[in-house]
């Protein structure tokens, strides 16, 4: 999995049917000191998560195994929301 | 598989269905030398007994999810192992 | 599946059920020339290879789970055979 921000929201109203009802959030990774690094990525919100929030990102066809990415053509999904985390024991970033 | 360390611990406050609980590390990806290389990932410890500092490997992509009970979660790097020793002659890693 | 050279072993007490008493290797990816790609993976084990030897490694899931007889086991990447030689049919670029 990887870090990142949620940054906004995706919205495309035609679609493939099989992505239908399933909100699309734009994230950026997010390195270990918490800055906002890398490129841009669009990712299927399996958590409820909303602006700004960190988040962690599973890729691939790990994306689709969650309830509400099953079967659907998704290679990235929201799968948990970061509370908090820490290197080296020094906490990083606390919500 | 890969190698890593483990630099530190992620604490979310919402996963997915299936993932309670599950440990996630930070993992700083290694070459065979044992020296640091890429970025760093997000992995769920299947042995539930890795620790700060230590040298694992990693399963990743689908294949990381098998790792994990129940087995349908979206994670995409698994820890599976925690290295006693390394022994790769001609590239030991520095002390 | 890829070329590969051993180029060591790993040894853990502590691991995933599926990986007990298994042997694990590491494997440096190389070019059909025989030099390095610049790359590596771990890989279990099932013929026996030793530190030098040149190994072909099958890097996908089910084949990987099949070699191992597994239904469910979290593997990819297996050492499936030791090399002889490779021969070209044309220089490698």
């Amino acid at each position: 999995m990887q870090l990142a921000k949620v940054v906004g929201n995706v919205v495309a109203s035609q679609k493939d049917t099989s992505l239908e009802g399933l909100k699309l959030l734009l994230v950026r990774g997010v390195d270990e000191g918490g800055r906002e690094s890398g490129a841009f990525l669009v990712a299927a919100d399996a958590v409820g998560a909303g602006p700004e929030e960190i988040v962690l990102i599973a890729s691939g066809s790990s994306a689709r195994q969650t309830h509400a990415t099953d079967k659907r053509p998704v290679d990235a999904v929201v799968m948990a929301i970061v509370d908090s985390w820490s290197v080296e024991g020094v906490v990083k970033y606390k919500k | 598989m890969l190698l890593g360390r483990v630099i530190g611990a992620v604490v979310p406050c919402v996963v997915c269905e299936g993932l309670d609980g599950t440990p996630m590390l930070l993992v700083q990806p290694l070459d065979m030398a044992g020296s640091p290389k890429g970025r760093t990932v997000v992995a769920a410890d299947s042995t539930r007994m890795a620790g700060p500092g230590e040298i694992v490997y990693y399963e990743s992509g689908r294949e990381a999810a098998l790792a994990l009970e129940p087995a349908f979660v979206p994670v995409d790097h698994a820890i599976v192992g925690i290295v006693d020793g390394l022994h790769v002659p001609g590239r030991e890693p520095a002390p | 599946m890829i070329l590969g050279r051993v180029a060591g072993a790993i040894h853990s007490t502590i691991n995933h059920p599926f990986y007990n008493a298994r042997k694990l290797l590491v494997v440096e990816k190389i070019d059909p020339e025989g030099l390095p790609a610049g790359d590596y993976l771990i890989a279990v084990d099932v013929v026996g290879a030793g530190v030098g030897e040149r190994v072909l490694v099958l890097d996908e899931g089910n084949g990987a789970r099949q070699v191992l007889s597994s239904s469910d086991g979290p593997v990819r990447s297996v050492v499936v055979g030791i090399i002889d030689h490779v021969e070209l049919t044309r220089q490698a670029s």
